[in-house]
């Protein structure tokens, strides 16, 4: 089976029924897509299909082919996406296992809306658990980057 | 300073067999007396250095963290103190994670303890640098070393201004005999970079684009990947596997038996089945077709409910005496009024975002482990037991922890990781599942605790009776235990802070049926419960404000000390000299929270709707915190409209780190406060994942402020104190707005949470 990760085309051989987060994991050792419940309530297997926000653990191999997957290690080529920016400034993770997919669904959320309210947030946002309780900084973090992209723009 | 410490100019060869890392330069090591006991009694006087740093001739500088990071970023607090009285640069600092080794001292990262037992040292060991490289350079430009300073990774000359860099200076300095202590010259806090300012943390660059490394993540080619079905039950063994079905998967390598053994269940792994596999996912799916059956054992009666209602009753009964003030009968007899109440609180478990994980590779004489574990050296020893090997024999490397919370200080992980390789003679990764964590935790114990108060003619608190019952930690490792240990009282209940003339501290009997052990904060958690409640009820049963009441009943300025006879009071292994219990400092927090409330404001009590406001103030782990807090009830739905924290916690070293700390113990505590539960049915749990274990999200998660108060006190505990105020601000709180006293926790089973 052939799939697409952060732009480059691999060949996998795995039954199609792997989530993608092992095959990610385990088989590309793309190990920043996170293992948190492996049942769709964490968030922190959260990768972009095609774009858009999609739970690794619940998503079989087969189901992405010819789909592009981008992963937080593809989420910018430096490590520079606004959202990477702002969570340093903020200084949003804690122990930082849940972050990856943290950022990963907010950069879908600002893909499609450069100015959420705090409800278009929490809306965005609720799937993602993060233990050591830094939500109010993810919030501040989504609002600095979503205020640095549009500055940008204008 | 209180401690003698020395510190050392080491070789090359004993930085690497600490670190793993070679070294060049200038290499001081510096050993820890407060930790003495392990390796104190051995007299090796070449290995008890136990702190590094290390300037390298291309300007860096490497300084060791050895105690593990778990998001509290005490691998950026502890170098902070190194770096700011070196006059480093911390841009060229390098923090190394330190292996498993008893050389340490205690690695063991809990009980909020890492800033304040290393302070002092880290301070010198960082001062002692920086005065070698003034009288290294001293040397070369053959001037005094009055005359020389160093300043930001430099040395300079001020009369003539020449100036090396630290880098330059690394080998010269390394043939300076290591300053006296007493000579040390310390830096004023005026003078200070680092310490109490904000610094980058050092691991944040590398978790925004995923390349942090958890135990999880630990890959080598050659691993097969387990996992394992465990006894439902504690004490619980196999009786018949087939795992005919299993083995006919593809990828599926072995299946092996773990035998749990006998109890007490100390840290060695459950009973169980492993798959080993090639992946995780054929691992995890081949579990699935096991046909496992389990012995039966007396924990199978074991029923969480009817366990809390069968203590809710005995709690009534007079307990076991523990410490007894003046004649509390006499003066519950002569009251002219009295309350009392119970409050519950039931097992929780620590879900940490990464289950626990561990790899093993065992040869001969020698295993090696990577692991988000805890306390390293913990696991040497358990692991150094189940192989029949040496402690030293087992090297230790310490992954990032996603989220630690006590459960990565127990490392039975690990040693199924290490028995898995020896088995197979190859690495092997142990992958727990969200499912084996939260079935297969050490459970922060089910509780229940009863209050009795009477009030005197002048509507004093003149009596005050305190009893607790819960499963102690202690019969985790050791038979018979069963009644709560006086260790687990000093958490939040003997040194209840109220100036009550007749008070009696009882435990009530309740045996263990499950792995008990610590999570963030302990027993904290049911004590500040109960005492933070229950002075709320007698603020309201007199009519007067909490905050006004609760002064009264702290009372005088005073430094207790809440030993009495046979019972000695622990104080989180701190003299109480160093950290007293300040009366104090415990009213100044309660004061400035309360400025954050609306405590006049009463909700509709007849249709239990409304807004309130609650408070609790208590001290933990050396440390004082205050937390206010809104909720608004509306036809029985709970929000929590806002939170506040006040937390005085000495000197904050790193202060965003506090900040970020108290901001996630308030969000733990909102947890397990709200929705906080783990529930047993014969013997085994029945909660299984984040649907029926739920933690708060982004959208239940309320404003929160937090004010650090400033302080020249010695830095106390930061990661747990935060915790236990919580839960009983909210319930407050809930009294406040709707006249409903919430005395059983989780609060989800009286109020839908929105
Ligand atoms: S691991 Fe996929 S949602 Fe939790
Ligand atoms: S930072 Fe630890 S779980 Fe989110």
């Amino acid at each position: 089976m052939q799939i697409t990760v952060n732009g480059s085309a691999r060949e996998i051989d795995v039954d199609e029924q792997m989530p993608l987060l092992w095959v990610l994991r385990d088989e590309l050792k793309l190990t920043g897509t996170k293992f948190g419940c492996g049942g769709g309530y964490c968030g922190a297997c959260t990768i972009h299909l095609d774009g858009r926000p999609t739970r690794a653990c619940l998503t079989p191999a087969s189901f992405a082919e010819g789909k592009q997957i981008t992963t937080i290690e593809g989420l910018s080529e430096n490590g520079d996406h606004p959202l990477q920016q702002a969570w340093i400034e903020h200084n949003v993770p804690q122990c930082g296992y849940c972050q990856s997919g943290q950022l990963m669904s907010a950069a879908a959320l600002l893909a499609t809306n450069a100015s959420p309210s705090d409800s278009d947030i929490d809306g965005a946002m609720t799937g993602n658990l993060c233990r050591c309780g830094t939500y109010p900084r993810i919030k501040a973090a989504i609002k600095t980057a979503a205020t640095a992209d549009n500055g940008e723009e204008a | 300073m209180s401690t003698k410490q020395r510190i050392e100019n080491i070789d090359r060869r004993r930085f690497l067999k600490l670190t793993g890392l070679a070294a060049g330069g200038l290499v001081l090591g510096a050993s820890l007396p407060a930790t003495q006991p392990a390796w104190a009694a051995e007299g090796d006087v070449a290995g008890d250095l136990n702190l590094f740093v290390t300037v390298h001739s291309d300007d860096t500088v490497s300084i060791v963290c050895h105690r593990s990071e778990m998001g509290q970023g005490i691998r950026t607090g502890l170098p902070q103190v190194v770096a700011d009285e070196l006059e480093a640069d911390w841009r060229k600092v390098n923090v190394v994670q330190g292996l498993g080794d008893k050389r340490y001292g205690s690695q063991n990262t809990d009980g909020s303890r890492s800033i304040r037992r290393f302070y002092d040292t880290m301070r010198n060991m960082g001062a002692s640098a920086r005065t070698m490289l003034e009288q290294a350079a001293a040397q070369q430009w053959k001037v005094p070393a009055g005359e020389c300073k160093a300043k930001n990774h430099a040395v300079e000359h001020g009369p003539s201004g020449r100036r090396l860099r630290f880098g330059e200076l690394a080998a010269a300095a390394a043939e300076i005999p290591v300053p006296e202590e007493k000579s040390l010259r310390l830096k004023s806090s005026d003078q200070f970079n680092y310490i109490g300012k904000p610094v980058d943390t050092v691991d944040t660059p590398d978790m925004v684009v995923g390349k942090a490394q958890f135990g999880q993540d630990i890959h080598f080619d050659d691993m097969l990947i387990a996992s394992i079905e465990r006894a439902p039950v504690l004490g619980s063994s196999i009786l018949e596997l087939d795992d005919s079905d299993a083995r006919e998967m593809k990828g599926v390598i072995a299946i092996e038996r773990l035998d749990g053994g006998a109890e007490p269940p100390l840290f060695k792994p459950l009973s169980g089945v492993a798959i080993l596999a090639r992946n995780t996912w054929t691992a995890l799916q081949a579990r699935k077709k096991l046909k496992i059956q389990w012995s039966e054992t007396a924990h199978h009666a074991h029923n969480s409910d009817d366990y809390l209602a069968a203590l809710q009753r005995t709690i009534r009964e007079p307990g076991k005496t523990i410490t007894d003030h003046g004649d509390v009968e006499k003066a519950f007899a002569e009251a002219g009024d009295r309350h009392n109440a119970t409050y519950t609180v039931p097992y929780l478990a620590h879900a940490t975002m990464e289950p626990p994980a561990a790899t093993a590779r065992v040869s001969e004489d020698h295993c090696e482990i990577w692991g988000c574990v805890q306390d390293p050296q913990s696991v040497q020893q358990n692991v150094a037991g189940a192989l029949g090997l040496k402690p030293e024999e087992v090297k230790v490397n310490v992954t990032l922890l996603g989220g630690g919370f006590g459960r990565k200080s127990k490392p039975d992980f690990v040693v199924e990781a290490a028995l898995l390789a020896r088995k197979m003679q190859r690495p092997v990764k142990v992958v727990w599942s969200r499912e084996d964590d939260i079935r297969h935790d050490y459970y922060h114990a089910a509780s229940v605790e009863h209050y009795e108060a009477g009030f005197d003619g002048d509507g004093k608190v003149s009596g005050w009776l305190q009893r607790a019952a819960f499963p102690s930690i202690s019969g985790t490792f050791q038979a018979g235990v069963d009644h709560p240990s006086t260790s687990e009282l000093d958490l939040g209940l003997s040194d209840m802070p109220f100036a009550v003339p007749n008070r009696r501290m009882e435990t009530q009997r309740a045996e263990y049926h499950t792995r008990i052990g610590w999570l963030r904060s302990v027993s904290n958690i049911q004590n500040a419960f109960g005492v933070c409640s229950f002075a709320d009820e007698l603020a309201h049963h007199s009519g007067e404000r909490p905050d006004r009441f609760l002064l009264n009943l702290i009372g005088p300025d005073r430094h207790i000390d809440p030993s009495q006879g046979d019972f000695e009071y622990g104080n989180y292994g701190e003299a109480l000299e160093k950290f007293p219990v300040d009366t104090a400092r415990l009213k100044n927090v309660l004061r400035r929270v309360a400025t954050r409330a609306d405590l006049d404001l009463r909700g509709d009590h007849s249709e239990g709707n409304g807004e309130g406001w609650g408070i609790a103030v208590h001290r933990s782990f050396l440390s004082y915190v205050g937390i206010a807090t809104r909720v608004e009830v509306q036809n029985g739905e709970l929000a929590i409209g806002e939170m506040h924290c006040v937390a005085d916690v000495g000197l904050a070293v790193n202060p965003d780190r506090v900040h970020s700390q108290m901001e996630g113990a308030m969000i733990f505590g909102m947890s397990l406060a709200l929705m906080g539960e783990i529930k047993m049915e014969n013997g085994a749990v029945s909660n299984s994942n984040f649907h029926d274990y739920p933690l708060l999200r982004i959208h239940q998660s309320p404003p929160l402020s937090v004010e650090v108060l400033a302080s020249d006190e010695p830095p106390a505990g930061v990661g747990e104190p935060g915790v236990p105020p919580v839960a009983p601000s909210i319930t407050n709180a809930i009294f406040a707005a709707t006249g409903k006293r919430i005395r059983e926790l989780p609060i989800n089973k009286h109020l839908k949470i929105g």
